[in-house]
């Protein structure tokens, strides 16, 4: 590196970033830290300093079956990632592989139906729900979650595909691979970083998705947006429950979250910035 | 390259998708077009008839869609203002060299992944609530009166909430994109004597113009459609001052039975948003001819 960076430059960096960092991650720590609190310290004004009860905790899960949202919120976000891929899986391949003059078009079709705003479809789908007896189920929530990341996952697969080189699958078939060798031997294994990518990104945008999920469930199929939701009025939950349960709540995501910074970036902006 | 058959075989593999996809906007969309040209009441059916454009009507002389199409305004330019702005300055000092950046890093980016009630929630009750919050406190501790936030500034405390949310995604893309900037490029800027504020604006602020689009265009499709944080916050109140768009529109269809209205309204949202995804599709169609 040419440019000499001074110590004192890089403290004052440190020392700015660390404060802002910490400013913004603020709410998030406070929060994990009221979890640990009891109710009565919760409300007793600032303090840094829990002292580390899990009552909390415990109270969230006895009173109000926390585990059932929770194990609804893994299901719905997994069960919904995993059939957009089988679905998306083959046509990205074939978009990025055998591309027509369409293509294109296919492509930026599909984007635009992520933009339509749900709320413009909300009581057709809430008909439409009710009249196939999905309403308040896991099978029509995660129909639902699917379709409405299918667009993202295409395009995520997509523009991880396009970057397999051709040439590897010619080179395969020239040493007369059948398609469904070339497939499997081929390009699965190159294709695996890919799908592990896009599968983290939507796990976390089905997880956090707050309109469907509130909006077409009651308490069978209600995962932790509709929960949590449900926390709004006055009389719900205290200080440090709300924590606790907002702690478990975006825990997991938020480790998930950490380790897929790069592809979020990839797969929020449709490939536009890498 | 490819045969015959390997071109009906990709062909059979795209279309599940592609059929998905239509059947699923297709319909819905169509079913609310229809709506949207009749009085519609599940509760009333009484009056139940075909109305032409008498709900666009009805909606646009409603004062709530005004104040609706509004607040929606508001809130997207503001946090938008705020998320770009806050984003390159924050962009800029995380490209520093520093100790600990990889944590500073996760720590930034960690709203992004709290779901919208969390965020509202935690907002409401432990940052700005009147009586308990952290707010108050630091109120409290300089012998200020605690302001009630929600109920003297309600849209501005959910621009608050969402800007916090949408923060470290500007940060995280724009950070991305200040990262791919040839060094090479900028040390000769240096050399040349262009000093920081030049080297920005002819050399960084240029470079980052793509992913500024990228960000803008992609927020304002989220922040269009802004729903939970309201729900659980100020319920739209008081009176419309925190209503957007897509709130007045679940009020009508899920509060007020007015499905009719409530369609006429969704129709508005879907132009809205589409003139918006017009501009976003053209940035990011260009980005596909390379």
């Amino acid at each position: 590196m040419a440019r000499s960076v001074t110590t004192g430059h890089k403290a004052i960096a440190t020392a700015g970033a660390w404060i802002v960092a910490l400013l913004i991650f603020f709410p998030i720590l406070y929060t994990i830290i009221t979890s640990f609190k009891s109710e009565t310290e919760a409300i007793a004004g600032f303090d840094l300093i829990p002292s580390f009860t899990t009552e909390s905790y415990a109270e969230v899960q006895s009173q109000y079956n926390y585990f059932k949202p929770f194990l609804n919120s893994v299901l719905l976000s997994v069960g919904s990632t995993v059939i957009a891929l089988a679905i998306a899986i083959p046509a990205a391949w074939s978009m990025a592989f055998s591309p027509t003059r369409r293509t294109k078009d296919i492509l930026m079709w599909m984007l635009s139906t992520k933009m339509m705003p749900a709320v413009a479809v909300l009581f057709p789908m809430y008909i439409i729900f009710r009249d196939l007896g999905l309403l308040d189920s896991r099978i029509g929530l995660m129909i639902m979650l699917t379709m409405i990341n299918l667009p993202i996952v295409v395009w995520m697969l997509y523009t991880y595909f396009r970057e397999i080189p051709g040439e590897i699958l010619e080179a395969a078939r020239m040493d007369g691979a059948s398609l469904w060798n070339e497939i499997v031997y081929v390009l699965t294994p190159m294709a695996v970083p890919g799908i592990a990518s896009t599968m983290l990104l939507n796990i976390i945008l089905a997880w956090n998705e707050a309109f469907w999920t509130i909006r077409l469930t009651t308490t069978d199929a209600a995962p932790l947006t509709a929960f949590i939701s449900s926390f709004s009025s006055p009389q719900g939950l205290f200080w440090a429950k709300l924590s606790a349960a907002s702690t478990l709540a975006i825990a997991p995501i938020l480790i998930m979250g950490w380790f897929s910074q790069k592809q979020l970036v990839r797969g929020l902006t449709f490939g536009a910035v890498k | 390259m490819a045969t015959r058959q390997t071109r009906g075989l990709a062909r059979l593999m795209l279309a599940p998708s592609v059929i998905f996809l239509f059947v699923w906007m297709i319909v819905p969309l169509a079913i609310t077009l229809w709506f949207s040209f009749q009085q519609y009441n599940p509760l009333n059916p009484i009056n139940d008839r075909f109305v032409w454009f008498a709900n666009y009507v009805i909606f646009y002389s409603n004062p709530a869609f005004f104040a609706a199409i509004l607040n929606t305004l508001v809130l997207v330019a503001s946090v938008l203002a705020i998320t770009v702005i806050g984003g390159i300055l924050l962009a800029l000092l995380l490209d520093q060299p520093m100790w600990g950046q990889g944590i500073v890093r996760i720590l930034v980016i960690s709203p992004f992944f709290v779901m919208p009630p969390v965020a509202a929630l935690v907002w409401k009750n432990m940052i700005l609530h009147p009586g308990y919050g952290v707010t108050a406190d630091i109120a409290r501790f300089f012998g200020l009166q605690p302001i009630d936030w929600f109920a003297n500034y309600p849209l501005f405390s959910i621009i608050m909430i969402v800007a916090w949310q949408w923060l470290p995604f500007a940060t995280l893309i724009l950070l991305t994109s200040l990262q791919s900037l040839d060094g090479e490029q900028k040390e000769a800027a240096e050399m040349d004597g262009a000093g920081f504020l030049s080297r920005f604006w002819y050399l960084t602020l240029p470079h980052l113009s793509r992913g500024i689009t990228v960000v803008i265009l992609i927020q304002t499709i989220f922040l269009l459609a802004v729903y939970a944080e309201i729900l659980v916050t100020t319920n739209g109140g008081p009176g419309f001052a925190s209503t957007n768009l897509p709130f007045l529109v679940y009020q009508k269809a899920s509060l007020e039975f007015r499905i009719g209205q409530a369609s006429a309204g969704g129709i508005i949202a879907v132009i809205l948003a589409n003139i918006v995804a017009f501009f976003l599709m053209r940035a990011v169609g260009k980005n596909l001819d390379k």
